[in-house]
């Protein structure tokens, strides 16, 4: 199992984590109403034409498990109001990419399915399989920011609603560590660089890094692309508008090199970081000794944290958002990923699905069991169960510059293919942070040659 | 298919032909079953290969794809790569099985010592990768295979009590290992030796509130401190909170570098060299206190990832060499051993002029089919090697599976590449079913 695809495995790990950590901290705190009564849901008094539309809806997903009960509550949700339409979800696990491939190769595809990787979806576009969703987007626009629905957006036509989102701009700390360096959590670029040298001289390792799974390491370059240079350019430069050796990539890698270049501030020097995969990164930062102060990586964390070590939330760990770089409007730009919604074909049962999906009620009914996060704006930060989700997936609500994952957005062939393409790169930095041009111009032939195949 | 040779007479009597018919009844199933799972898969594999990712319909690229398979650096490698494992996994196999098959025979615990040997071939190659994956770990405390370079290494040399320590100011510097203070002093000076870098559960216990000593004329004194305090404090400044690191070995020198004098840290930290004559003097840290221990190989790392999948892999087989050669020396006729051993030869001799020729056509099957074997490997190395040496360690079998399912699913290229992994195994297999019919 841990042997199957780098791409699809690696997204499930963060999804599954996110979900759970909600999940568990629920369990912990205990207590906090939180019975599964869901008919507080509000919103029911327009159900006047919810009854005539008929029909079923065929609706596959990765989730499985704790998310697949969630996702039929939220189904129940549905029914609710629309008694007459029949949503059979079937959970296809990690696969879910080689499985639409492979659905559709053979011409029985799904009516709606959710999708972890907006490169596939662009791609599912461009050869014409999707139906835009037109028709969902006063729904979307009443409770989304411009932002959020320029996320489901190609060729100017709407194909997909981020019905769950998770936040990947988030930096976890030991608490302990950080007592015993006697810093607190940093707010921006250069706390974080201070911080993390007097880390270095209390005698702990800074950084935790997971240096064999490639794509947390674009993970970090991406977070801080976002916060130096804003989501013009940073959606710019996924497009591939802008090229791989511009200067602001240079500087970029500049500021990540702080991080990545000081062997002797990472948890077992950058051979032994290069070795360590996620999540063994953030098991042996929260070890006891710990092996290492920080994991700059996004929500996910958290479970892996609380499932995995003895760390308990606030005294053990805590979470504190990506550092700031370059003040004004994006200097808290968020990087998001998560399971888009996408529709292979349509008719008036499918719609009120997608429609209701959009909606505050059916995202509280998820939000309330955990292990979920939305950019709805008309869902309150209340609804959160504890502080660190809080901390994690407030900033989502509504939040008006968000990204997604560049490494999603891009060709696989570039962005998403272990050992090859962005990931091997840039585990190439981490072996030699010095060679910067070097660096760019691998990144850039890698970027133009799977730009150019992937058409 | 052809009908059994004695089955098929020229002209088919009507009892002939029903015979034929009931054969072809028979055959039915294999060759549906035949036509659908392999047939079929292979044809469409084949056409497959010849379009783009997006499929079927105007992605006409032609031998686009296999033009990817040699111009990509990751598909090149690949190809080497299992040049590398077709080049020395069979030899090794074979070579070794031969060995262990002959020893066996001459010692008593043969039936256990062989059960072990062959135990490996009873686990699954997917769970010898996690096995050796872990074995492999670099940090000696992890890893076996490191460990045990460990303790090798400790044998000759034993790593310093303050391994991990760094000078909190750059007035101290390396000299050889040794932190040596740069300001040279005269007798009556006072040396400010502060480290930083040390976890608070690596401090030698007993340790005190860091003081820094008062000057002596005629002495050289000092003190050696954990130069951390929460916050970080006032680097090279002895501060209220930070603890002074007793038994450290200080080193005294002069102005040629010639160590003079040597004495000890107390619990405070504090060291004096007394009785010390006029001139001018360095003091440092002597070398064997930061003495690193055994980092351990990097034995997943770019470089000796191949290596090490290569010992991995011969350590499954030579169990199977061994048994499938044992096999072969038990069925061979011992009068002939008996009467090279009259005529006065040697072991040696008897092994290499009687006893391998006569064993050639097993040996010959053991090396082809682990041709076989290692050109579609594929398990071993993905439970093995870490995602970022994947690259480094990548093999035919792997590329394709990484080009048409994960991530990438292209299918095109996918293909491509499985069309190229079968013509390179059809030569072999060609030359086994051409041994059997021999045999048979």
């Amino acid at each position: 199992m841990s042997g199957t695809s780098g791409g699809s495995r690696n997204r499930s790990v963060r999804f599954a984590a996110t979900a759970g950590l909600i999940v568990a901290l629920v369990a912990v705190a205990a207590g906090c109403g939180g019975g599964s009564n869901k008919s507080s849901g509000g919103g029911g008094g327009t159900t006047s034409s919810g009854s005539s539309v008929s029909g079923s809806v065929k609706f596959w997903g990765i989730w499985s498990a704790q998310e697949q009960k969630a996702v039929q509550k939220v189904i129940a949700g549905f029914n609710q109001k629309y008694p007459n339409v029949t949503v059979t979800y079937t959970s296809k696990g990690d696969n879910i990419p080689t499985i639409l491939a492979t659905a559709i190769a053979g011409g029985s595809p799904p009516d709606v399915a959710d999708v972890a990787q907006p490169g596939l979806v662009k791609q599912l576009v461009q050869q014409g399989h999707l139906k835009p969703m037109t028709y969902a987007k006063s729904t979307i626009g009443a409770n989304f920011s411009p932002a959020w629905a320029n996320l489901g957006t190609i060729n100017g036509k709407l194909y997909a609603l981020l019905f769950k989102a998770s936040n990947k701009s988030t930096l976890w700390y030991n608490v302990p560590v950080f007592k015993q360096a006697g810093v607190s959590a940093p707010k921006t670029w250069s706390q974080l660089l201070s911080a993390a040298s007097t880390i270095k001289a209390s005698g702990t390792p800074a950084y935790s890094l997971c240096g064999a799974s490639g794509w947390t390491l674009t993970d970090i370059f991406e977070n801080i692309y976002l916060r130096m240079w804003g989501s013009t350019k940073y959606n710019d430069l996924s497009a591939h508008k802008i090229k791989w050796t511009d200067p602001s990539v240079t500087k970029a890698l500049q500021f990540m090199a702080k991080i990545v270049g000081d062997p002797s501030n990472i948890t077992g020097g950058a051979s032994g970081a290069l070795q360590t995969d996620y999540p063994t990164c953030v098991d042996k930062a929260f070890a006891n000794p710990a092996g290492g102060a920080m994991v700059v990586q996004g929500d996910f964390v958290g479970l892996e944290i609380l499932q995995a070590t003895k760390a308990k939330a606030n005294t053990g760990f805590n979470v504190t958002p990506f550092p700031t770089i370059t003040p004004g409007a994006d200097a808290s730009a968020v990087e998001t990923g998560g399971d888009l919604i996408v529709t292979f074909k349509d008719n008036p049962a499918i719609e009120a699905f997608v429609k209701y999906l959009a909606t505050p009620q059916a995202a509280e009914i998820w939000a309330k069991l955990g292990g979920f996060g939305t950019g709805n704006k008309n869902v309150p930060a209340s609804i959160y169960p504890d502080a660190i989700t809080k901390t994690t997936e407030a900033p989502l609500l509504g939040a008006k510059s968000v990204v997604f994952d560049m490494s999603d957005n891009q060709p696989a062939a570039f962005g998403a293919t272990t050992g090859q393409g962005e990931w091997g790169i840039f585990q190439k930095f981490l072996q030699k942070p010095s060679s910067i041009t070097s660096i760019e111009q691998q990144l850039e032939s890698s970027a133009s040659k799977a730009y150019k195949s992937g058409k | 298919m052809e009908p059994l040779p004695g089955a098929a007479p020229p002209q088919p009597s009507e009892e002939g032909l029903s015979r034929y018919l009931a054969g072809t009844f028979f055959l039915l199933p294999a060759i549906v079953l035949l036509g659908i799972w392999l047939l079929y898969p292979t044809v469409y594999t084949v056409v497959r290969s010849f379009f783009g990712q997006s499929g079927y319909l105007g992605s006409w690229v032609g031998i686009d794809n296999y033009r990817t398979l040699f111009t990509t650096s990751t598909l090149v490698t690949a190809i080497k790569n299992n040049a590398i494992w077709v080049g020395v996994v069979p030899a090794f196999v074979t070579a070794l099985g031969l060995i262990f098959a002959v020893l066996t025979e001459r010692v008593r615990w043969a039936v256990a010592f062989k059960t072990v040997v062959f135990l490996p071939m009873a686990i699954s190659a997917f769970a010898t990768g996690v096995t050796w994956r872990f074995m492999y770990l670099q940090d000696p405390s992890q890893g076996a295979v490191n460990a045990l370079g460990r303790s090798v290494h400790e044998a000759f040399s034993s790593p310093g009590v303050l391994s991990n320590a760094l000078p909190s100011t750059t007035s101290l510097q390396n000299h050889g290992g040794a932190l040596v203070l740069k300001t040279p002093l005269h007798p009556g000076g006072v040396a400010i030796l502060g480290l930083t870098g040390i976890a608070p559960q690596d401090m030698p216990s007993g340790a005190k509130q860091a003081v820094k000593p008062a000057p002596k004329s005629g002495d050289v004194e000092g003190v050696v401190w954990r130069d951390f305090k929460p916050g970080g404090g006032k680097p090279g400044v002895v501060e209220q909170g930070e603890q002074g690191i007793p038994g450290v070995t200080v080193e005294l020198r002069d102005s040629s570098g010639k160590v003079v004098q040597t004495t000890k840290t107390d619990a405070d930290g504090s060291f004096d060299f007394s009785g010390v004559a006029a001139g001018t003097y360095n003091t440092g840290i002597g070398a064997s206190t930061f003495a690193k221990p055994f980092g351990g190989y990097s034995w997943l790392g770019p470089k000796l990832i191949t290596p090490a999948l290569l010992i991995a892999y011969i350590w499954i087989w030579a169990g199977f060499a061994m048994v499938v050669i044992a096999a072969g020396l038990s069925a061979m006729p011992r009068d002939v051993l008996e009467a090279a051993r009259t005529d006065g030869a040697t072991e040696l001799q008897v092994f290499r002029r009687v006893t391998v020729p006569l064993l050639a056509p097993v040996l010959s099957v053991v090396f082809i089919t682990m041709i076989i074997n290692v050109l579609k490997v594929f398990d071993i190395v993905i439970a093995l090697a870490p995602d970022s040496v994947q690259s480094n360690a990548n093999v035919i079998a792997l590329a394709m599976w990484r080009t048409a399912f994960s991530g990438n699913n292209d299918f095109g290229a996918g293909s491509a590449i499985a069309v190229f992994l079968f013509l390179l195994v059809i030569p072999v297999l060609a030359l086994n079913i051409q041994r059997f019919r021999r045999e048979v």
